[in-house]
């Protein structure tokens, strides 16, 4: 990797965090009763990735653009470790049927929109 | 008054997610450079995942025993927490590499994404009770 794809990498995940801390906000004021901000940024991004990784496979985009879009962009915009912190709190106040829906649905969701969004990069 | 904005409109905020952010992913990049996966399993975004959830469980306990989440803390949880970590751990990367492991070998992907999943939620606790265990060792002091 050169170093300006590095730094460009680097960059793109500043601004997918950005826009997940955001859009959390954003979600979090229009839905105060439910934690979904971080289920809507993991799904779409996780959606979003695996159309980015089909046109990759099937040479629509340059490796550099996977790279940076991919590690970079929605590397940044997607997390686990706030996912996982927010199911053990809810294991915390015994809320076990919330949490097995945040924990195993989120990942359920996210695996059926990335295989959604490979899926359909490999129809274009 | 600043304060009175919400925080995700409060541009030095969104600013220091972005640059914690940016650091969090170069370390990522950086890792699964230097250690790449073996035999198809992305073993390295797993453990900078188990390794972050620790991290970050760790963190939010420690802030949230030393007060509100105003201020210096407040500033510290979006640097290092929404910022760092959350750039640092991945959730797309763990949804992909599953959908692409399931062609070649469902057991891998099961393990990626259910041994992510339950490991992880171990690891976080593992970091709560960490974190509040030096706390405690603190407060005793």
């Amino acid at each position: 990797m050169t170093p300006l794809l590095f730094l460009l990498t680097a960059a793109a995940g500043g601004i997918g965090a950005a826009l997940r801390f955001v859009l959390d906000g954003v979600i979090r004021s229009r839905f105060p009763a439910f934690p979904i901000g971080t289920l809507v940024i993991n799904v779409s991004g996780s959606f979003v990735l695996g159309l980015v990784t089909s046109f990759a496979l099937g040479d629509v985009l340059p490796p550099e653009a996977l790279t940076v879009l991919g590690v970079g962009l929605l590397g940044g915009f997607t997390t686990f470790s706030t996912a996982s912190f927010e199911t053990v709190r809810l294991i915390g106040d015994r809320r076990y049927g919330a949490a097995l829906a945040v924990g195993v649905g989120m990942l359920i969701a996210s695996v059926l929109a990335a295989a959604l969004g490979l899926w359909l990069g490999s129809l274009l | 008054m600043a304060e009175a904005r919400p925080a995700w409109a409060n541009w030095p905020l969104v600013g220091m997610v972005f640059i914690g952010g940016s650091l969090g992913t170069a370390t990522r990049a950086a890792f699964t450079l230097v250690i790449p996966p073996a035999d198809g399993f992305p073993a390295t975004i797993m453990g900078i995942n188990l390794a972050g959830a620790l991290l970050l469980g760790a963190l939010l306990e420690a802030l949230s025993r030393r007060g509100a989440d105003a201020g210096t803390r407040r500033r510290i949880r979006l640097l290092l927490g929404t910022g760092f970590l959350g750039g640092f751990t991945t959730y797309s990367a763990l949804a992909t590499d599953s959908v692409l492991l399931l062609a070649g070998s469902p057991a891998l992907a099961l393990l990626n994404a259910l041994g992510t999943l339950v490991l992880g939620a171990i690891a976080t606790w593992l970091g709560i009770v960490l974190a509040a265990r030096v706390d405690r060792r603190r407060a005793h002091r």
